[in-house]
């Protein structure tokens, strides 16, 4: 419902602890918060090739996880709009310029009976460093 | 031709709101001083939407929040809790943790002044009876909602209502959402599938399907015999969701009804110049909650948003603040706002 704005066009940029890779902001497209363990995935795709799960961490207000630990958090929230961080890692640095950035989001919604969730596609430019 | 009497009050659900205080662009006050400006004095909320941190509350955000409704001379009417059943992956919470569920709900509801909890239609009738007690304690209602494709003759409905009429708990009843009385299929979900590609042939069939009331089971096959593909499943599958149902059949169940979640979808203008809304006949559903003698709160849940956010601004502000000119219209109430906040 919220899926155009999944990926935020703002403050696409380099890992701030100058690993190679980058950190994209990302929102719900739902229209409340929920608890981490209820996020399945935040699965990206750049310039056409998925990035594995495991090579991502998600960040809300300051809080960073792994995908393998999110199933087990009920204490912390991705609030409804907020912008999370999903760094991610690379092999090689990101040139600078534009990127083709989609990220799948699958909640689990109790009151469906199908994954919810969206999928959004942006171009974003990496500013050099 | 005098107005009939009645009691019916108006308000907004934040829900509306949902496109703006998600981007930012409207806060939590700003809400409930739109609900102010409109003479929509009862104030609804999703707390999980609308407060960060849920379920802590601080004092402080306590005392802004009555400082609020103070302020603008508005009325905390309802909240509306989610039970995550599957909160925790691959194991299906317990019913004494799901009761448990809906008792923080009724804690956060308690403390902000809310009167009514919302109780979403995937509450079973097990935990609605097993969370009533505690209702009753707090002095809290907890009223399922009947949402879409639910009606009130469909077997959870029933189940709902049998534990209602068993137990006599004053604390129980029901919420209607008025998109079970979806006349006609809503122009902006059906433009929307167009705009993002689906084949008009069988866009055109599933709306004239729905339109004519015709069987709406079967669309999702018959989308597929026509070579229709993801984007007209997904039309086929909200045409089989949504549905129409007489609203007198609200009239058997008065009593228990405490708060309407008046859904709509697209307001437009009619041969007359009156704003009514696409696909809900409001001017039908009003005289019977009037003739009901239904007294809570009309709380308006626009939904229109995300049909249309691709391709147009979305301004709820201007298509609540339409709703309520008809509510007024419809309910006899030529005054904008009767309350002039200080």
């Amino acid at each position: 419902m919220f899926d155009q704005y999944i990926v935020c066009e703002e403050n696409f940029r380099t890992r701030d602890d100058g690993r190679p890779g980058g950190v994209v902001e990302v929102r719900m497209p739902y229209y409340r918060g929920l608890r981490l363990s209820m996020v399945e995935a935040v699965d990206l795709t750049l310039d056409g090739t998925p990035i594995p799960a495991e090579r991502t961490t998600f960040t809300v207000h300051g809080n960073t996880y792994t995908f393998d630990r999110m199933p087990g958090v009920v204490d912390d929230r991705w609030e409804f709009g907020e912008r999370a961080e999903l760094a991610f890692e690379t092999d090689e640095p990101l040139p600078a310029g534009e990127h083709e950035v989609t990220v799948a989001v699958r909640l689990r919604l109790s009151y469906m009976p199908v994954p919810g969730g969206g999928r959004g596609t942006k171009t974003l430019t990496l500013a050099a460093v | 031709m005098s107005e009939p009497e009645h009691r019916i009050k108006r308000g907004v659900s934040c829900y509306s709101f949902q496109e703006e205080v998600f981007l930012r662009t409207l806060s939590l006050e700003d809400c409930v001083r739109v609900c102010s400006e409109l003479g929509a004095y009862g104030v609804e909320i999703i707390p999980e939407q609308s407060l960060p941190h849920f379920t802590d509350l601080s004092d402080e955000f306590v005392a802004t929040w009555f400082g609020w409704m103070e302020k603008y001379g508005t009325t905390p009417t309802a909240t509306n809790s989610y039970l995550d059943t599957w909160l925790h992956r691959g194991r299906w919470m317990s019913l004494e943790d799901q009761i448990a569920s809906i008792r923080t709900d009724i804690d956060v509801a308690v403390r902000l002044g809310f009167p009514i909890v919302k109780a979403t239609v995937n509450t079973s009738p097990a935990v609605m009876e097993g969370a009533a007690p505690y209702a009753e304690e707090k002095g809290v209602q907890l009223l399922i909602e009947v949402h879409a494709p639910f009606h009130y003759e469909h077997p959870w409905i029933l189940q709902h209502l049998e534990v209602m009429h068993r137990t006599q708990s004053p604390a129980l009843g029901l919420m209607p959402d008025m998109m079970t009385f979806v006349e006609r299929f809503p122009r902006v979900v059906s433009e929307r599938a167009l705009r993002d590609g689906a084949n008009p042939q069988i866009v055109d069939y599933i709306v004239k399907t729905y339109d004519d009331h015709g069987d709406t089971h079967a669309l999702m096959d018959i989308t597929n015999y026509m070579g229709g593909g993801p984007r007209e499943f997904e039309l086929a599958r909200v045409a089989a969701h949504y549905i129409w149902t007489d609203p007198r059949k609200m009239l058997d169940h008065m009593p228990l009804i405490r708060h309407i979640q008046a859904k709509f979808y697209e307001m437009v203008v009619d041969e007359t110049g009156a704003d009514v809304e696409y696909s809900i006949p409001y001017d039908r559903i009003i005289p019977i909650l009037v003739e009901g003698g239904f007294d809570g709160y009309l709380s308006s849940e626009y939904e229109g948003n995300r049909h249309i956010q691709d391709a147009y601004p979305v301004d709820s502000v201007d298509q609540v603040r339409r709703q309520h000119a008809m509510f007024r219209r419809l309910l006899g109430d030529p005054v904008e706002s009767t309350l002039v906040p200080a």
